[in-house]
């Protein structure tokens, strides 16, 4: 179900900007339309870009937020999340948990 | 006169005409109007619908820029489900990497936040290990299951043994009891996974036993809330409509049997619910799209008047998705698209 979901509407996660769309409900309650203009803002994109793999995939390759392939090098999980709370403004709570533990001046 | 091929709610084949399908459309949506008193769906959505049912395409799908976020509860378990031999971290790699999915969900295999209490702390480093090598929003999740408190699961007598024997002061004293186990489980388990980084907590299939087991959802929402203002927490409902097992409970002073979606909603919001998800029932022995009607009827109601984001619960047996183990493509699709065009979701 999940793949005829993803087929017909969904944005696709990491493969677009899915997940970072997602951060803005989970950490501003922002509804859809809010939410997609406020991430197409903070990447320079357009909100119609939003579920675009290529678009996203050059975005997120520039910004180094994180991609669906492993390419060496690049963040991935932990580090891509840090880079994700500073460009869209907003806190993770595993960002900060990691931050506390590893006692982070930063 | 030309057919269609179309499913009733289990899911099994069946051909229909126009006719059919504009009738069903039109009792599927008077059903959901007279049982919640909502605004009915406009002529045009009507008019979608019908050619929705009678597209021959095998899958279908939403416009360009119209897509929406996808999450998914008890996601880890799924595999599990489906005997596939891959660790819950895993489970979540393949979600995020592999499937597409905007918000990940790690749970127990057995869902509920009881049987999750004896073990958090072993949940706990799988939710701290994933968090570092995953990148989208993760969720811990499971379900309030009032159920378990009463014997001879839990400690409580039945309410289900002590109803026909007329003996309703003592049902609704147990009801009381169990409210308070599961509110004290709920704050705990949601408040130890916050506390070692997730995302958000998931409360899903929310008051499948009654009004009882929503007022205890409820209460635990507000006080993890307070606790931790900063917490994402997703409701996904367990039905349309809430049952009245114990008949008197209230909530800020909102009667909680018998509310319908929208109401359900606004008492989500007014203790600080982040994301809520509605569940309709499917009606197996009706046709999609009088289920798919009726579904966006009691849904649009909701994302009318909603002023936090609406996922509404598109699984096995709700939201027009077909009561069935497999469940077909075509089915599934256009109860995706039909939800997410119609009611301007936020997500699934």
């Amino acid at each position: 179900m999940a793949v005829a979901h993803g087929v017909a509407s969904g944005i696709g996660g990491i493969r677009a900007a899915g997940d970072l769309v997602a951060r803005m409900q989970v950490s501003k309650g922002m509804r859809l339309p809010e939410a997609k203009k406020y991430v197409a803002g903070k990447l320079g994109a357009s909100v119609a870009d939003i579920a675009d793999p290529v678009v996203m995939d050059e975005i997120r390759e520039d910004l180094n937020l994180g991609r669906v392939n492993a390419i060496p090098g690049a963040a991935k999980g932990i580090d891509a999340k840090f880079r994700i709370a500073e460009v869209l403004g907003i806190e993770i709570n595993s960002v900060n948990l990691f931050k506390k533990r590893v006692g982070w001046k930063g | 006169m030309s057919k269609f091929f179309s499913r009733t709610g289990d899911g099994f084949p069946v051909e229909m005409t126009d006719a059919e399908i504009r009738k069903d459309v039109e009792e599927g949506v008077a059903d959901a109007v007279k049982r919640a008193k909502i605004a009915p769906l406009s002529a045009d959505h009507v008019r979608y619908l019908v050619e929705l049912f009678e597209r021959p395409d095998r899958a279908v799908g939403v416009e360009r820029g119209n897509e929406v976020i996808l999450s998914y509860d008890s996601a880890t378990t799924k595999f599990k489900r489906g005997n596939v031999s891959v660790s819950k971290i895993q489970s979540l790699q393949i979600y995020e990497r592999l499937l597409g999915a905007d918000i990940l969900e790690l749970a127990h295999i057995d869902y509920s936040f009881k049987p999750v209490k004896p073990i958090v702390v072993f949940e706990q480093p799988i939710l701290e290990q994933a968090l570092l090598m995953t990148i989208p929003p993760l969720f811990y999740g499971a379900m309030p299951n009032l159920g378990l408190y009463s014997q001879p699961d839990g400690p409580c007598p039945n309410p289900g043994d002590l109803l026909p024997k007329g003996l309703i002061a003592e049902a609704r004293a147990s009801y009381a009891e169990q409210i308070a186990h599961s509110v004290k489980d709920m704050t705990y388990v949601g408040g130890t996974m916050y506390e070692a980084g997730a995302d958000g907590i998931n409360f899903d299939t929310t008051a499948a036993a009654g009004d009882a087991e929503f007022y205890a959802t409820l209460k635990a929402i507000e006080e993890l809330k307070k606790k931790y203002p900063a917490m994402c927490v997703q409701m996904g409902m367990a039905s349309e409509f809430v049952l009245g097992m114990h008949g008197e409970l209230s909530y800020n002073g909102v009667r909680l049997a018998g509310l319908y979606p929208h109401k359900q909603l606004e008492l989500a919001q007014q203790v600080g619910v982040s994301i809520f998800g509605p569940a309709i029932n499917i009606v197996p022995s009706r046709s999609l799209a009088w289920n798919t009607a009726r579904s966006a009827t009691f849904i649009k109601a909701c994302t009318d008047i909603a002023k936090i984001p609406v996922h509404a619960c598109v699984g096995m047996g709700v939201c027009g998705v077909p009561l069935t183990l497999t469940v077909p493509i075509d089915a599934l699709t256009r109860a995706s698209k039909a939800l997410v065009d119609i009611c301007r979701l936020d997500g699934l």
